[in-house]
C-alpha cells in the first residue's frame, strides 16, 4: 500500500482517495516537487524532433526556473540516433521534462557544448568502437563525469546490432570493434530495446529525478522502479533470443505469453507449441525480448501500484509516444 | 493481496441468452467485451480464436460481436494473447484495445505499461485487461493427453470442458460426459505455473471467473477505475443479471481458500528452487 499513498503526495500533494490503514500520511512533508502539466499540455501535434531544436533556452546554463532540476547528458557512441529520436518523441512530454525535471545539458545533437561535462544523468546510446579512440576516451570521461550511466538502448547494452561488425566499411574500414558500454565502464541502468520507447525513456528520467532529488519516500520509490534495470547492467553484457530458451524456457519459468514475440523489433519470434521459436538468423541480439518477459523479472511492490503510478506519471509528463 | 485490491465482487450472468449458449461460465467476458464495442470504448479485443486443431487456441484481434462469439469458451491450454498486443495497434490500426488474459498475462499487460522498453505506442491503448481466473495451464499435447488418453475422448468430438469441483471433465457432442480426477492432470501442467503467485487476475481491470458463483453463474472483480467505469455502464445499459456475492453459495469464501492455497503451493515451489542444485539454485523471477 505504501507506494500508492507515496505517489499520490509525490504528484498532486493529495492523500490517496482509497484510506489505506497506516499509511503514515500525517506527518509526511507535502513534496510537490514533480509539478502537474498544464491542464492543456497534452502532446504537441505538430512533430517533436522539429520543435526540439527550437527549444535553446534549455542548454542555457545559467538559466536556472526549478532549482531543483537534474542535468541529463546525451551521449552518443556508435548508435543511429534512434534512442535520441525516441526520447524527442515524447513531444509534449519533453518539454515538460526539460521545463520542470531537468536540463539537457550536453547532447551533440540538439545542444552546442563540446566537451562532456559534469552531469547527473548520462543517457549513453550506442556502443564503443574500440578501433577509435575517441570514443574510448568520451565513454571513460562519461563515467568520471556522470553520478548515474543509462545504458539507453540495445546498443550500449548489449552491441546489438553492431554485434554483427567486421570491419571494412567506407570510410573507416579499420573499426571493426563494437562493445556494449559495460564492456569498459560500470553501469548503472540498462534500458535496453531497439530502440526503447519514449514512455520507458520518460519514466526513467522521471524516477532518475525522483532518485537524486526527492525526498527519503520518494527515492524509495524510484529505487524500487529503478532495481529491476540496474540488475539488468549487472547480469551481462550478451543478449540474444536464446536467453528466452536459456533464462526463462531453461529455467520452468516461461507461460507462453507471448509478450516476447509482440516486442521483438525484427519479428524473429512467433510462439509455436505455446513457446517462443526463435529465428536466430533474425535475431540482432537486442536483448527487448528478455527484458519485456514478465518471467524475467516482475517486481510486485511497482507493479501492484500500476494504476496509480501510471496515471501519476501521465499526469505529470503527458502519456508520451503520439 | 490474495485476491489483490478490488472496488466490488458481485456474482453475474449475461442477461443474453445467446451469449450464454456456448460461453464457459457466466459469458461475462464475451458479453463485457461485445458492451465495450457497442459502446466505443474498445475498437476490438485480443481473444483466444480457434486454431488449426480441435481445441488448440490462436490469439485473434475480434472487431465485431460475432468474432467474439466465435472466440467463446475455455480451451485448457497455452494461447499466447500478448503476442498480438502490438498487432492490434499496428496492422489492425485500433487505438482502443481489450485483451482477455490468464493472470499471467494480465501481469505482462501491466509490465508492458510500467517498463514499456519494446513496446512504443502500446500501453496507453490498452482501455480493458479483463483477468481469468487461473490454477494451471496444459500445453496441447498435454491437454489432448488428458483428453483422448484418460478421458477416452476424441479431441474433435469434445464440445466443451471445464474444471472444477476437484475434477477434469469433458462433454461430447453426443451428450456424453467423461470425468477424471483433476489429480491425474497434475503432470501434465506447465511448469511455469508452479511459481505462479497469482489466482484471480489480480492486475486487471476485472477479472471474473467460475469459483464461488452456482452453475452458469461467474464471481466478478471491478479493480480498476477503468473497470469500474465499464461495468457501471454495462449494468446501466442491462448487459448483466447481478447477485451479491454474499448471497450465493459457495462464495467468496472459496475463492479466498483457493487462492490462499495457489499462492502457498507455489511459494514452497520458489522457496525449494533457491536450493535445488547442491549450493545452487534456479533463478527467481520476482526479485
Ligand atoms: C487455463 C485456464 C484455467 C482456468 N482456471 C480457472 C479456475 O481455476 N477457476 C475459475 O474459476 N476459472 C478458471 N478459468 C476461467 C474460466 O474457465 C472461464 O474462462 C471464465 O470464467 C470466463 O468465462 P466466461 O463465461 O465469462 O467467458 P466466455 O464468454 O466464455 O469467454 C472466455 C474468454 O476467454 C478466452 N480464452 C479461452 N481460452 C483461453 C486461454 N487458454 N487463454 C486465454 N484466453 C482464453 C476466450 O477467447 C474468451 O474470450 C480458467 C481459464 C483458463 C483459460
Ligand atoms: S515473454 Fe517470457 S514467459 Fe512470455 S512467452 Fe516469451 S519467454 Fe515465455
Ligand atoms: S529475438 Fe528479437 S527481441 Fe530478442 S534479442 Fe533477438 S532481435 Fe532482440
Ligand atoms: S497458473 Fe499462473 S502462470 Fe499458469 S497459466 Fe495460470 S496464471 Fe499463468
Amino acid at each position: 500500500m505504501g507506494l500508492l499513498s507515496r505517489l499520490k503526495k509525490i504528484f498532486t500533494g493529495k492523500k490517496p482517495e482509497q484510506p489505506e490503514a497506516g499509511s503514515g500520511s500525517a506527518n509526511a512533508p507535502k513534496a510537490v516537487t514533480v509539478p502537474k502539466a498544464r491542464p492543456g499540455a497534452k502532446p504537441a501535434v505538430t512533430p517533436g524532433d522539429v520543435k526540439v531544436k527550437k527549444n535553446p533556452r534549455k542548454i542555457e546554463k545559467e538559466e536556472k526556473p526549478v532549482a531543483e532540476k537534474i542535468t541529463i547528458g546525451h551521449v552518443h557512441m556508435s548508435g543511429c540516433t534512434g534512442c535520441l529520436v525516441s526520447l524527442a518523441d515524447n513531444y509534449g512530454g519533453l518539454f515538460t521534462l526539460l521545463d520542470n525535471y531537468a536540463d539537457l545539458n550536453y547532447c551533440l545533437t540538439l545542444a552546442d557544448v563540446r566537451d562532456i561535462p559534469k552531469m547527473d544523468v548520462a543517457l549513453v546510446e550506442g556502443s564503443v568502437c574500440i578501433n577509435d579512440h575517441h570514443s574510448v576516451e568520451d565513454i571513460r570521461k562519461a563515467r568520471k563525469n556522470a553520478t548515474i550511466v543509462v545504458a539507453l538502448g540495445s546498443c550500449a547494452a548489449y552491441g546489438n546490432i553492431t554485434r554483427f561488425c567486421r570491419g571494412g566499411q567506407w570510410n573507416q574500414p579499420q573499426h571493426e570493434s563494437y562493445l556494449p558500454i559495460a564492456d569498459l565502464i560500470d553501469v548503472d541502468v540498462y534500458l535496453p530495446a531497439c530502440p526503447p520507447s519514449p514512455e520507458a525513456i520518460r519514466n526513467v528520467a522521471v524516477m532518475a529525478y525522483l532518485l537524486l532529488r526527492g525526498s527519503d519516500e520518494q527515492k524509495e520509490l524510484a529505487a524500487a522502479y529503478l532495481k529491476p534495470l540496474m540488475d539488468l547492467a549487472k547480469r551481462g553484457t550478451e543478449a540474444c533470443g536464446c536467453d528466452l530458451m536459456i533464462d526463462v524456457i531453461g529455467q520452468s519459468l516461461c507461460i507462453g505469453c507471448g509478450t516476447c514475440a509482440a516486442t521483438c523489433p525484427v519479428r524473429a519470434i512467433t510462439i509455436e507449441g505455446g513457446r517462443p521459436n526463435i529465428n536466430r538468423d533474425l535475431c540482432i541480439k537486442c536483448g527487448a525480448c528478455y527484458a519485456q518477459c514478465p518471467r524475467s523479472f516482475f517486481n510486485f511492490d511497482v507493479m501492484n501500484q500500476f494504476e496509480a503510478i501510471g496515471e501519476a506519471i501521465d499526469a505529470a509528463m503527458g502519456k508520451g509516444g503520439e | 493481496m490474495v485476491l489483490g485490491n478490488y472496488k466490488d465482487c458481485v456474482c453475474a450472468r449475461a442477461a443474453d441468452p445467446g451469449i450464454l449458449s456456448a460461453s464457459q461460465d457466466g459469458g461475462i467476458v464475451t458479453q463485457l467485451f461485445a458492451c465495450a464495442l457497442e459502446h466505443g470504448i474498445i475498437d476490438g479485443a485480443v481473444v483466444a480464436g480457434q486454431g488449426d486443431e480441435p481445441y488448440k487456441p490462436v490469439p485473434i484481434v475480434a472487431t465485431t460481436v460475432a468474432e467474439l462469439l466465435e472466440a467463446r469458451g475455455t480451451r485448457y491450454n497455452v494461447c499466447p494473447n500478448v503476442s498480438m498486443i502490438k498487432e492490434a495497434t499496428r496492422s489492425y490500426g485500433l487505438d482502443k484495445v481489450g485483451i482477455v488474459g490468464t493472470p499471467c498475462q494480465i501481469q505482462s499487460v501491466r509490465k508492458l505499461q510500467l517498463y514499456p522498453m519494446g513496446m512504443r505506442s502500446v500501453g496507453s491503448k490498452i482501455a480493458l485487461a479483463i483477468g481469468i481466473f487461473c490454477m494451471e495451464n496444459f500445453s496441447y499435447q498435454g491437454l489432448e493427453a488428458m483428453v483422448e488418453d484418460l478421458c477416452n475422448v476424441k479431441m474433435e468430438s469434445a464440445c466443451k470442458m471445464d474444471i472444477g469441483k476437484g475434477k477434469f471433465t469433458v462433454f461430447t457432442e453426443r451428450g456424453a460426459v467423461s470425468q477424471i480426477p483433476l489429480k491425474l492432470t497434475h503432470k501434465f501442467e506447465q511448469p511455469g505455473c508452479h511459481v505462479c503467485l497469482d489466482y484471480v487476475a489480480n492486475l486487471a481491470d476485472i477479472s471474473t471467473g467460475s469459483v464461488g458463483t452456482p452453475d452458469g453463474w461467474s464471481t466478478v472483480f471491478t479493480r480498476t477505475k477503468a473497470g469500474e467505469s465499464i461495468w457501471g455502464k454495462a449494468i446501466e445499459a442491462g448487459y448483466f443479471e447481478t447477485k451479491p456475492i454474499s448471497d450465493v453459495k459457495p462464495g467468496l469464501d472459496l475463492v479466498t481458500k483457493l487462492a490462499t492455497d495457489k499462492i502457498t503451493k507455489n511459494q514452497k515451489t520458489l522457496d525449494e528452487r533457491v536450493s535445488f542444485g547442491v549450493g545452487k539454485g534456479l533463478r527467481n523471477p520476482y526479485l
